[in-house]
């Protein structure tokens, strides 16, 4: 049930020009980006050769790869998820599974694995670029692992956190622009981390770059999983919770 | 035997507005429920409400036995829905669609293909299966939402308005297919069309102001109004001719060859001996027409404001 809900999801997206849109926009920026960090890195290399423990390309390319393509994520997921469920409520869509012998957390799972499908792909392309610096010189593949499955990590907790709030509201556009600022607040409240204090150790715990620049960095410590997977967690509960109380109470 | 469907002193307010009041009623396998109302008498809400899609302020609903709050899986086993705008995704083609649909409640793979061919059959989809939905008409787009309401073969069926935008020729068949799922199962649906209730319904449930305002099977309503008959004669004879006839109890002359004839109560006459008796006369039968109290005229009364005429 879970899968025919999120093949179905896939199925749509990627019949409709959204998906591909959003990937040929991605995929162009992320491409300039890729070009500008190879034009610098062949202008430093000379100098780069000189040095004893010189950054090689996973470095210098790769890691500032994988934070655009996070960076860049960031903006793109809440118009998907905002489809997931708030769409479907002002379309009348979902009264198709809410009429159906289908659970909330089965709803929920298949809604979410049909949008983490999306975002394979997007981790896909960013997988090939990378190694395909492989036809001209060497990756550190240990640390290109780690990046990927930082990168992974952050789409995954973005997406849980788009599906939740878009089962608050059947506007999609205010659950666009809400999924939008809790990411970007995420991704900006370790700005006060650098202020003395308990409460920056707190920010700096909740903020999602913390945890995605160590794994950038090749240290995958069990503590930065266990951040996104509590999110990732959280966010599919809440979720489930929302869509019962939309369905039991008046 | 186990009603289908049954509801139990449903209510539903928004805010402060009361859309449905205490309403309560059974739907039993072989009946064709309607559900009639002017615009906002809370016909759509008590349907969302009995398909799940709208929790109730207070009452309770069974699905073949099944509480809806209490096991709502379960309960919508038996259940299949068209809500008023058909929940169709326009980028999908028909049978993908259906096919969709058919998993969502739980019909196995092998058991797939004919489930949704079948569907495509009773609601007259098969040329159009590979096609887009959005890329259909509105009619077509109907049906295809009626298709998704009985592709799992569900007991009860429910469902919203079901020939809203349909063409004449489509809207005659909706509603034989509707006279067919109501012969092996239970189907409500709402409409303020009249001539459909008295086309496709076995009973019909008057809404106003969300509360239940009248209640009847149409076959009773026929069978107990017909003791009245409209006539028309080529050549009227006199008055008390007409009166002299076995069984009749009234008559008036309505002119220009129309009288209006009633059985007397305490007689056994029914129409047929009543056409036999007025054929072999030489007045020339033209019209014989049972007097109906229509539906539109208790509608009509019902939503003017008199409410006690069940």
């Amino acid at each position: 049930m879970i899968l025919t809900i999120a093949g179905r999801e896939l199925r749509s997206l990627f019949f409709s020009p959204l998906a591909w849109s959003l990937l040929a926009v991605m995929q162009f920026i992320l491409a300039w980006l890729f070009l500008v960090q190879m034009e610098s890195f062949t202008r430093i290399q000379p100098r780069l050769a000189g040095l004893d423990d010189a950054p090689g390309l996973t470095d210098l390319i790769v890691v500032p790869l994988f934070g655009n393509v996070a960076i860049i994520s960031l903006l793109l997921i809440p118009l998907l998820s905002m489809r997931l469920i708030s769409e479907e409520l002002r379309s009348g869509t979902f009264s198709l599974l809410l009429s159906a012998p289908v659970s909330a957390t089965r709803i929920i799972l298949g809604k979410y694995l049909g949008l983490l499908g999306m975002l394979a792909t997007i981790l896909f392309i960013s997988t090939v670029m990378a190694l395909s610096l492989l036809a001209g010189g060497e990756l550190d593949l240990g640390r290109l692992a780690a990046g990927l499955l930082g990168l992974g990590l952050v789409l995954a907790a973005s997406a849980a956190i788009g599906l939740y709030i878009s089962t608050v509201s059947d506007q999609p556009a205010v659950t666009a622009v809400a999924s939008y600022g809790l990411l970007l607040f995420l991704w900006l409240i370790n700005m006060a981390a650098g202020a003395e204090g308990k409460g920056s150790l707190l920010f700096a715990w909740i903020a999602m770059p913390t945890h995605f620049d160590r794994l950038l960095s090749g240290l995958v410590r069990s503590s930065d999983l266990i951040y996104f997977i509590l999110c990732i967690g959280l966010c599919l509960i809440f979720a489930v919770r929302r869509l019962d109380s939309l369905r039991t109470r008046p | 035997m186990k009603p289908l469907i049954k509801t139990e002193g449903l209510y539903r307010y928004y805010g402060d507005h009361c859309a449905v009041r205490d309403l309560s009623f059974e739907l039993y396998p072989g009946e064709v429920l309607g559900l009639l109302g002017p615009n906002g008498a809370g016909k759509s809400s008590t349907l969302r409400m009995i398909a799940g899609n709208l929790a109730p302020s207070a009452g309770r609903v069974w699905l073949d036995g099944v509480d809806l709050q209490s096991n709502p899986i379960e309960a919508k086993r038996a259940l299949g829905y068209l809500p008023e705008n058909p929940p169709l995704y326009p980028e999908l083609t028909v049978d993908e669609y259906l096919h969709y649909c058919a998993r969502l409640h739980c019909v196995t793979r092998d058991l797939l293909a004919v489930a949704v061919s079948d569907a495509k059959a009773r609601c007259g989809l098969d040329d159009v299966g590979q096609r887009l939905i959005g890329n259909l008409s509105k009619g077509y787009q109907q049906r295809v939402g009626i298709a998704q309401a009985i592709v799992h073969n569900p007991k009860v069926v429910i469902l919203d308005e079901p020939t809203v935008g349909l063409d004449p020729i489509q809207i005659r068949e909706i509603r034989s297919l509707i006279s067919d799922l109501g012969s092996e199962r239970g189907v409500v649906l709402s409409t303020h069309i009249l001539p459909e209730v008295q086309a496709t319904c076995s009973r019909v449930l008057i809404l106003h102001h969300g509360e239940q305002a009248y209640a009847s099977s149409l076959q009773h309503e026929y069978s107990s109004l017909s003791r009245c008959f409209l006539i028309r004669l080529a050549q009227p004879p006199a008055l008390e001719a007409i009166h002299a006839l076995p069984g009749i109890g009234h008559v008036d002359q309505l002119g220009q060859g129309h009288y209006r004839l009633c059985l007397a109560d305490e007689v056994e006459c029914s129409a047929n001996k009543l056409i036999e008796q007025l054929v072999q006369t030489d007045w020339g039968l033209e019209e014989f027409v049972p007097e109906q109290q229509g539906l539109e005229q208790i509608f009509v009364r019902i939503t003017a404001g008199e409410q006690n005429i069940s």
